[in-house]
């Protein structure tokens, strides 16, 4: 694939109104998560490398990221994804 | 324990199986038809060969020593004279076929292309996903070459004719030449390609090479899965697959004669084609343009593909649903005296049905107490299993015998009795309290009973519907089905929060009846509506009339909640006014209990109804599920008495109304015909005004459409104006017991305008509806508005629109539940093992987190109020003590 050329005008995931909050997660917060749920890393949900707000935020393979979204039933909903790389 | 990666199926090979592969497995070559000689032993090298496994109880299997029932069964195999086409691959050698050249078997495509292609196959397979799109992509691309790259050889156009004939066309001068490809011919073809062709055209030419699609050698599948019947007469009666073997080898040994002998090519086409025959309906009976190969009797025979195929088949019918026993069904029908976790079993059910007892010290006596009454006598016993195991049937004559027998360690299958924990179903099972857990009541005659009030959670009514009863069997299974299923933790749904059991028709129009009156009701008569109830005493009444005490219906109603009860909320048949006055409202429909007391308002669907009644959630939640059963009991035979108390009917009378109300419908249809006359004029003229976003044309049907649903909207209204509380089906409908204002209204008033896919009808002849109207005709009654009531009767035309909407609801109905059905099934299917853990999470059988916290908040829709995010406040009212003032 083609660079392109930054030109200040990408469209920034992030900032569109429905892309809920993305950060990825540090050492220390992935092990809390993980012991709190008793968990391995692997049996988080996944998301690709490539997706648009993964992308944004630079995540790398192997890395965790905290999802923060509104809920209709929650209000406020917190999930993780373990960063896996995408086939293509 | 932390399992970090659970193991999973890694992959599963499909492939063809060599003819090399099928002379391996076997165990012995089949030469002969028969299957028994004349002292009906299985003949060697026969269709029932004892090295084929055994089905005969005596015999052992020449392969591996086992007796029936030990052995598994063996495979033998015919070689063919000649090899056939296996048809399930007939349309797949079409595509080869085509694709190959005639002459050196290439793949006519260039060796650049090819590798391309096995790239691509390669990735997706990775992946994991499908390549047939580029396989068919390889198989349009070759046929397009005209001669071969590799050989030069022109290639001929192949013609297919079902289900296995290979045609090739030649074309000289004009002049075409037909030539039929025999299964040999293309066996050499397919041959001489390559691995790396095979490749291309999507085949793992290790598991599966193309020449294997066409049989040289037939496997005999063991004898254990065509087990042949002895009849009574001493006849033996073979399976369908043995019937067709027998076939298949006979031609096959005519075929040989006949060769070998020198017959002409002719009787040699033919008997090949007969073989061909043979061996397709041994693999499928039912391919399109083969007739079926029929048993003497005219039945189809069940091949192979028959066994699998279909509802009745291998998958549906054997291994994801099959029989089970201790299982009843019956017609079901009503029974309000029952409680509603009873069901009334017949007796001829029970004494069938039996629940293993083991005898213990504690026991015992009981047990032998069964065994003695035996199985006539009903609670009885029907078998008695020996501490060796041994089962001994408990007759009439052997039952006193027997019950002195009966030891610590025994068991005895007794049968069931009143109280005993039984799984009663409908179907469809569409939600969890499909089946619940009931307890027994054994009654006479031949039908299930329930109570109305868990008609509901089923969906079942009486008008001929069926159930199913299954008996647990074990201790830890009738624990389970008392706690998790039993009908009394069901009553609220776990789908809106609210409960699925409650009153139901009469039982609300009877505690309507009764709690809306102000009648004042005399010892006598309260007494008579407590009478089903566990009421010992009446509260004090509330004055004197003729110098005998008196009680108020609300008094009655409140003689079965239970104390404590405080709730205050808005009845069914609340008029909904703009500005709601309370405690002061006019209708009765502000409903104010405090401490089990019906102070005022009016009890009705909100309060006890299945899916609505208020009563009953908060008796379920706040007090004890057993609180609120005794409830429903109570209220459901309360209602019955409070119905017959003042009797309840609806007839042809009640659709009644007078001349002048008549006469008002009839100019307000005669209103609305007028304007829908100057629309179509303004239409006409090119005057009416365009919605946004509609046509001219869409415009006007829609003003038409406001138009009459208006016009029936203000007869509805006129004729409700009536049609007064005094009203049956007013009285049902205001209530919630059944039916709506809108049904009265098409009875009374007017039904109205007809329509199909959500508009008029525009369907019929050119031009029109139906030819009673002109062409073009725009007006209300050329396009189905009924102006009738269905007290007055329809018009010949109205009586056709009707009879066409109808149909749309029929048709509607029975499109939307099967696609709704299978929906649902998919759902569940790709749902089931999912779990909520106890930390909350929603985990799959890896234990991968689905979900971190159940429906993002981690609330249990059942115990949440009517699903509304409003449990808290509920609790700090009660806290606070907000409702009891």
């Amino acid at each position: 694939m083609k660079h392109k050329e930054a030109t200040g005008r990408e469209f920034k995931p992030l900032e569109h109104v429905m892309v809920p909050e993305h950060e990825v997660l540090d050492k220390n917060e992935i092990d809390k998560i993980l012991a709190g749920y008793n968990i391995e890393k692997e049996q988080l949900p996944k998301i690709y490398d490539s997706d648009p707000a993964a992308a944004a935020i630079k995540a790398k393979v192997g890395d965790v990221i905290r999802i923060i979204r509104q809920s209709p039933t929650a209000g406020r909903a917190v999930f993780y994804r373990m960063v896996i790389k995408s086939s293509k | 324990m932390v399992v970090a990666t659970p193991k999973r199926i890694k992959q599963i090979k499909f492939g063809l199986i060599s003819p090399k592969e099928y002379r391996k497995m076997s165990v012995t070559r089949v030469i002969t038809a028969d299957t028994y000689d004349d002292d009906g032993f299985p003949i060697d090298m026969g269709l029932m060969d004892t090295k084929l496994g055994v089905i005969d109880p005596g015999l052992r299997c020449k392969t591996c020593g086992g007796r029936a029932g030990e052995c598994p069964g063996h495979f033998g195999h015919i070689e063919l004279v000649a090899p056939v086409i296996h048809v399930g691959f007939a349309k797949l050698l079409r595509k080869i076929l085509r694709a190959i050249c005639r002459e050196c078997g290439a793949l006519l495509l260039d060796p650049k292309k090819k590798e391309e292609y096995i790239e691509q196959i390669r990735i997706l397979r990775k992946m994991g996903q499908s390549a047939e799109d580029v396989v068919s992509e390889v198989f349009k691309e070759a046929r397009k070459s005209g001669t071969c790259q590799y050989c030069g050889e022109a290639q001929q156009d192949i013609k297919f004719e079902k289900p296995s004939a290979y045609i090739e066309v030649d074309e000289v001068d004009g002049i075409k030449y037909e030539h039929k490809l025999m299964p040999t011919d293309i066996r050499t073809r397919l041959e001489k390609m390559s691995d790396v062709d095979a490749e291309v055209i999507g085949m793992d030419p290790n598991n599966a090479r193309p020449e294997w699609m066409i049989l040289t050698v037939l496997p005999v599948p063991p004898v254990t899965m065509r087990p042949s019947i002895t009849l009574e007469s001493g006849q033996r009666s073979e399976d369908d697959l043995t019937h067709k073997l027998v076939d298949i080898i006979r031609i096959n040994q005519r075929f040989q004669e006949n060769r070998e002998a020198g017959a002409p090519q002719l009787i040699i086409e033919d008997l090949w084609e007969l073989l061909q025959y043979h061996v397709t309906t041994f693999i499928d009976n039912a391919v399109s343009g083969v007739p079926p190969a029929r048993h003497r009797s005219g039945r189809p025979l069940k091949t192979l593909s028959q066994r699998l195929k279909g509802k009745e088949g291998r998958f549906r019918g054997s291994l994801s649903g099959k029989r089970v026993n201790f299982s009843a069904r019956t017609v079901i029908s009503p029974d309000p005296n029952l409680r509603i976790f009873e069901v009334g079993v017949p007796e001829a059910i029970a004494k069938e049905l039996t629940i293993t007892m083991n005898v213990t010290p504690r026991n015992i006596e009981e047990a032998r107490e069964y065994t003695r009454r035996g199985p006539e006598n009903h609670p009885g016993a029907n078998y008695v299993i020996r501490a060796d195991g041994r089962r001994v049937k408990v007759t009439e004559i052997n039952g006193e015998e027997l019950a002195e027998l009966v030891e610590i360690g025994w068991k005895v299958e007794r049968q069931l009795k009143d109280g005993d924990i039984v799984l009663f179903n409908r179907q469809p099972s569409l939600h969890r309290m499909s089946i619940m857990a009931h307890e027994i009541k054994v009654l006479p005659h031949k039908t299930f009973r329930l109570n109305p009030a868990v008609c509901p959670p089923y969906n079942a009514d009486f008008d001929g519907d069926e159930m199913n009863m299954h008996v647990p069997q074990n201790e830890e299974a009738r624990a389970e089905a008392k706690i998790l299923m039993h009908v009394k933790n069901n009553i609220l749904s776990p789908r809106f929060g609210g409960p699925i059991i409650g009153g139901i028709h009469d039982h609300i129009s009877g505690l309507f009846l009764l709690t809306n009156s102000k009648d004042k009701i005399n010892k006598n008569d309260a007494l008579e509506l407590l009478a089903k109830m566990e009421i010992r005493e009446l509260p004090e009444p509330v004055g004197k009339e003729n110098g005998a005490p008196y009680w108020t219906s609300k008094q009655i109603f409140s003689q079965i909640l239970p104390g404590g009860l405080d709730i205050e909320f808005k009845a069914e048949i609340c008029e909904k006014c703009d500005q709601c006055k309370g405690v002061d409202c006019e209708h009765d429909a502000y409903v104010v209990i405090k401490d089990g007391v019906l102070e005022q308002g009016t009890i009705d669907e909100k309060a006890v109804g299945a899916f609505k009644g208020i009563i009953i959630d908060k008796l379920t939640k706040e007090f004890t599920p057993d609180i609120a059963c005794k409830f429903i009991d109570d209220a459901t035979r309360l209602s019955i008495r409070g119905i017959m108390r003042k009797g309840f009917s609806f007839g042809i009378d009640d659709e009644y109304i007078p001349d002048e109300a008549q006469s008002q419908i009839n100019e307000v249809l005669e209103s609305a015909s007028d304007k829908v006359e100057k629309l179509i004029a303004a239409y006409k003229a090119g005057e009416l005004e365009q919605l946004p976003g509609r046509t001219i044309d869409e415009t006007l049907e829609m003003e038409i459409m406001k138009e009459l649903s208006k016009a029936r909207d203000s007869t509805g209204e006129i004729a409700g104006r009536h049609l007064g509380m005094e009203n049956s089906a007013v009285i049902m409908a205001r209530s919630g017991a059944r039916g709506s204002m809108l049904n009265l209204t098409q009875m009374a008033a007017c039904v109205g305008q007809q329509a199909v896919r959500g508009e008029r009808i525009q369907r019929g002849y050119a031009g029109r509806t139906l030819p009673h109207f002109d062409k073009g005709d725009l007006g209300a009654s050329a396009h189905g508005f009924v102006k009738s009531s269905y007290k007055n009767g329809l018009s010949p035309t109205e009586y056709f629109f009707h009879a066409i909407g109808g149909r749309e609801g029929l048709v509607d109905t029975a499109v939307r539940t099967s696609q709704s059905g299978y929906l649902q099934r998919r759902l569940v299917n790709a749902m089931q093992d999912l779990e909520v853990q106890y930390d909350g999470t929603v985990r799959d059988t890896r234990n991968m987190i689905i979900q971190f916290k159940y429906g993002e908040d981690g609330i249990d829709p059942m115990n949440s109020d009517f699903s509304k995010p409003e449990a808290a406040k509920r609790i700090i009212d009660s806290v606070m003590g907000k409702v009891k003032e």
